[in-house]
């Protein structure tokens, strides 16, 4: 059980990765790729968990000697959504042009280097 | 390729790859336990800057250089996005009518929601150094009342509301902003986006130094981003048209637009 968190993070990454190598719409493809991406929250969050500990937000009831769980990977979490946020639009805008200009969006329907 | 090889392929990998994770995962340190060195560093130095969120601090005040180039990365990105969703050739832009049945219920929620989410938006981006939320959060809020006017059915309202120009300009202005703190800093004769304004006690809502001033720069960059971006899609499925004569836009466009 001490590691379960971390295969759950491991099942999200594989379960996305399958899904755009096998998708047959471009949006899916993207959408997949966001859910790839949604397991490195759930590693980051898992690492730096601690049984009983708060939110690292101090102040009344919360001091220097309590135990929080680790900001550090909490911010990165941050950074890591948008980022994947702005990767999201990009690609969709990307979808969008490729709709337009080869009235296509199954992958299998586009040369190599398109798809 | 074919699609079965690649499945093959993709098999392959993936059972390697499954394997290595397997192997590699139950050696993490436990899920849940008590060593954390990051965090008692992270949390020492929160404290000495006075800051009470301690993700705000390190976000804006020891990352603070990580967090210049991450928005850069979204204003990158929103730059991006409008290059590419501009009407290309053969395309114009037509006049969208505010129309279509809007359900009672809704507009009103829309009516009651659409003042409570932009205070609440600009409260989390205020507030980002002594309470969960910051310019990141706070910025999407912001950027998403605004956009209930849409779900109320008032796309021409949002569009008087939403003068696009003045949101590029505030995009800009923020990622400016924040370099600007940043080079301050230096000027001051710190290191490069070092906390150099006093910092106050901690939990005062003029508290934690440059990290308040640093959210609400992000805070003017992400709101408008999201604004640009959402107004260049919404553009693209309500307003981009293809000319007489072309094609009409395929079905992929307005999935992926939606």
């Amino acid at each position: 059980m001490t590691v379960y968190a971390y295969f759950v993070a491991a099942a999200i990454m594989l379960i996305g990765i399958l899904g755009i190598a096998t998708s047959k719409n471009l949006v899916h493809a993207v959408v997949c790729l966001s859910v790839a991406q949604s397991s490195t929250y759930v590693l980051l969050i898992a690492v730096g968990f601690q049984y009983g500990g708060v939110a690292p937000i101090f102040g009344s009831g919360v001091d220097q000697k309590t135990p929080v769980v680790d900001p550090v990977v909490q911010a990165l979490t941050l950074t890591d959504i948008v980022v994947s946020a702005a990767v999201t639009s990009m690609l969709l805008a990307l979808v969008i042009q490729m709709a337009k200009r080869r009235r296509a969006i199954n992958p299998d329907d586009l040369g190599p280097l398109e798809g | 390729m074919t699609r079965r090889l690649r499945l093959i392929l993709l098999g392959v990998g993936l059972a390697v790859l499954g394997t290595l994770l397997v192997v590699a995962l139950p050696q993490l340190p436990r899920f849940g336990g008590d060593a954390h060195p990051y965090r008692d560093l992270a949390v020492v130095a929160t404290f000495q800057h006075a800051t009470a969120n301690a993700v705000s601090s390190i976000n804006f005040d020891q990352r603070g250089f990580d967090t210049f180039g991450e928005e850069t990365i979204l204003f990158c990105a929103v730059v991006g996005v409008a290059a590419l969703l501009r009407p290309v050739h053969r395309e114009r832009r037509r006049e969208v009518a505010s129309g279509g049945r809007v359900l009672e219920s809704t507009s009103l929620l829309v009516y009651v929601l659409f003042p409570v989410t932009l205070v609440l938006g600009a409260d989390v981006v205020a507030h980002g150094a002594i309470t969960p939320g910051g310019g990141f959060q706070g910025g999407v809020v912001l950027s998403t009342g605004i956009h209930l006017l849409y779900v109320g059915g008032r796309y021409r309202l949002l569009q008087r509301l939403r003068p696009l120009a003045w949101f590029e300009q505030g995009e800009a202005l923020g990622v400016v902003l924040f370099g600007a703190l940043g080079l301050a800093a230096a000027a001051f004769g710190a290191a490069l986006f070092a906390n150099v304004v006093p910092q106050g006690t901690l939990s005062d809502f003029v508290s934690a130094g440059t990290v308040p001033l640093f959210n609400m720069a992000v805070g003017l960059t992400v709101g408008s981003s999201i604004v640009v971006l959402l107004a260049s899609f919404l553009d693209q499925t309500l307003a981009i048209r293809a000319d007489q004569g072309g094609a009409g836009p395929s079905d992929g466009v307005r999935e992926g637009a939606a």
